[in-house]
């Protein structure tokens, strides 16, 4: 006889109240497991977004940051243009490792989805963009073999949407152009997935816009400083200066007044399951007033009904938090659907993380803030004279 | 043989608002190993209070007190709880007449509880032996609701017991028993003092009184 299984047995008797206990506790290491991971997951994501982009810094022609942002992580551009000449002046720079152009084009076609939709084709460069995203893998096929080609290369979903295999052809809809499917990637996890790439020139060709880029990709050389270096494109004419850092920075900051509330939500439901703990144990501390006095006859010492009460405390607690956590691992998929319906951009990969680290945390976190619960009880408790508890209980 | 609990003029004094009651007044009182003592009285006498302060349950208003020739109480400042404990532990074993058996335990586990939180040095008694030597082995897994008002007590006792106490102290034990079930208890008792132990009883039960070696009368607090 332990006061381990003194006190398990304890938090047997009276079961439905130590389950709905539980499971509040349960509850609020689910909120903080989750919204631990969410946090994780979404900056890994957003980071290895913006690593896949290849390059870490984007030109485009002068217009809204914000939206040039946006629409290059999703696989857009802005919505101006920048003269192809930008090529020359940016790759003269020493600090500049390789640049590739894009020209991001779209049209309506009427027979996507029930009322049609966008379709949209990136121009990329058949020799510098295929080096800055080695990591694309091909399903079947290869790259385009020249930047005039009216050759198509389609992301993996892209592919899917589309039907289309290699040998097919690919019509751009109001234009008359048609294209040859020539490779399908593998998928990435990246809004690639989703892209459908056309060698540059051909896109200049059929929609008009030779000599013109919506966006120029720049990786630097290594140990360059960023800051010093945008500066310098900065003083580029008609030029807008996105860098992966800033794009991060203005995604992250959206997203962090949202974290605020979500995290307040969650230290909430902490506190409610916290009050949860208290009323229970102390209400089973004062249903049990005789017991305890009964323990202390028998040779308890204060510390160990401290002990005791304490032991029940981190038992609910332990059963509570683990609970939680294998709930958030087993919904971590669910909830992510539900954010990425609610968020306006959303990361690719997974957008809830909860890993080991992120489950200790929230394990550990609730198990503190339970025994910092059970305090007051089991100081209750431990101050019980054993004289008073049994006349009280013969009365 | 020297007293193995010995207490002079021992004091109790509650208040009830600005009344003073005199539950235990200048009461003198020792007993030896083997002996068994019957405290009997009217009720409110003070006979449980007197066991309570002899048991180091309560602290006396005044008087001392000395257990196997240390002074627990003797003038000196009330002792805390622990100071209590530390003292009960090794030295008594207490049988309640309500029984105060813990009911989500067995009979083996509430034996056992007492272990939980105290080992005395050479502590001979094994649960099952207890439980064999009170006849109620053959309930060792069950819960106290599944048990008679005797085979309870019998627990009580078994529980008492576990840590090889010098000093027995029963509060009505038979109080809550028919009279076969009580005479049970008294012969238990009987064979406890026998083998050794002091046992300290109050009793209103003429029998049970009529088996100690000792018969002390309580009224108003006093010794008569």
């Amino acid at each position: 006889m332990t006061i381990y299984s003194i006190a398990y047995k304890n938090l047997l008797r009276k079961k439905t109240r130590t389950a709905l206990t539980a499971a509040g506790i349960a509850l609020s290491a689910w909120v903080l497991a989750t919204l631990l991971g969410f946090n994780r997951g979404y900056e890994n994501g957003l980071n290895r977004d913006i690593d896949n982009m290849g390059f870490q810094v984007l030109l485009t022609a002068k217009g809204c940051p914000y939206e040039a942002a946006t629409l290059m992580l999703k696989g857009g551009t802005g919505l101006r243009y920048m003269e192809e000449k930008m090529i020359r002046t940016v790759s003269s720079d020493p600090e500049v490792e390789a640049v590739t152009p894009m020209l991001m084009q779209g049209v309506f076609d009427p027979n996507k989805g029930e009322s049609g939709a966008i379709s949209a084709y990136l121009g990329v460069d058949a020799l510098t963009f295929p080096r800055m995203k080695s990591y694309l893998e091909f399903k079947q096929g290869g790259w385009f073999r020249d930047n005039t080609a009216y050759e198509a290369v389609l992301g993996y979903e892209a592919a899917e949407l589309e039907q289309r295999e290699i040998g097919d052809k690919l019509l751009i809809p109001g234009l008359e152009a048609e294209l040859l499917v020539v490779g399908i990637l593998k998928r990435s996890g990246t809004q690639d997935d989703g892209t459908i790439f056309l060698p540059i020139t051909a896109v200049q060709k059929i929609f008009s816009k030779t000599g013109k880029l919506t966006g120029l990709g720049i990786k630097v050389k290594k140990g360059t400083d960023m800051a010093a270096f945008e500066n310098k494109l900065y003083d580029l004419p008609d030029v807008q200066v996105v860098s992966m850092a800033q794009v991060k920075t203005t995604i992250m900051s959206l997203v962090s007044s949202a974290k605020v509330i979500v995290f307040a939500i969650a230290f909430i439901a902490v506190i409610i399951a916290m009050a949860g703990v208290i009323n229970t144990i102390l209400m089973s501390v004062m249903e049990r007033y005789g017991e305890i006095g009964i323990l202390k006859s028998m040779g308890a010492m204060p510390l160990d009904v401290f002990r005791l009460i304490w032991t029940e405390t981190a038992v609910l607690c332990s059963l509570g938090g683990l609970a939680g956590i294998g709930l958030s691992l087993l919904t971590a998929r669910a909830a992510e659907a539900a954010v990425r319906h609610f968020l306006p951009f959303t990361p690719n990969g997974d957008l809830i993380a909860v890993d080991a680290r992120i489950a200790a945390l929230a394990f550990g976190f609730i198990f503190a803030g339970g025994l910092l619960s059970g305090l007051y009880p089991a100081w209750r408790a431990a101050r019980v004279r054993p004289l008073e508890a049994i006349r009280g209980e013969g009365d | 043989m020297n007293a193995i609990l010995s207490a002079k003029g021992l004091v109790k004094i509650y208040r009830r608002g600005s009344e003073e009651v005199r539950a235990v007044d200048g009461v003198d009182f020792e007993t030896r190993a083997g002996e068994m003592t019957a405290i009997i009285g009217p009720s409110g006498s003070g006979k449980t209070s007197l066991l309570n302060i002899l048991g180091c349950l309560d602290n006396p208003t005044a008087g001392t007190l000395t257990v196997g020739g240390e002074t627990i109480f003797g003038g000196r400042r009330e002792l805390s709880e622990g100071e209590l404990t530390r003292i009960r532990r090794p030295n008594f074993g207490y049988i309640f007449q309500k029984f105060h058996l813990i009911p989500t335990l067995t009979v083996e586990e509430n034996i056992a509880l007492p272990s939980a939180f105290y080992k005395a040095p050479g502590a001979a008694e094994d649960p099952h032996e207890t439980l064999k030597r009170l006849g109620i082995m053959q309930r060792a897994r069950h819960l106290p609701s599944e048990l008679s008002g005797g085979e309870m007590q019998r627990v009580a006792i078994a529980r008492a017991l576990i840590n090889s106490p010098r000093i027995l102290l029963a509060d009505e034990p038979t109080g809550n028993l028919d009279t076969q079930r009580a005479g049970e208890i008294r012969d238990i008792l009987r064979r406890l003092a026998s083998g050794g132990m002091a046992v300290i009883m109050v009793t209103h039960n003429p029998d049970l009184a009529e088996a100690a070696d000792r018969v002390i009368e309580i009224r108003d607090g006093k010794v008569r």
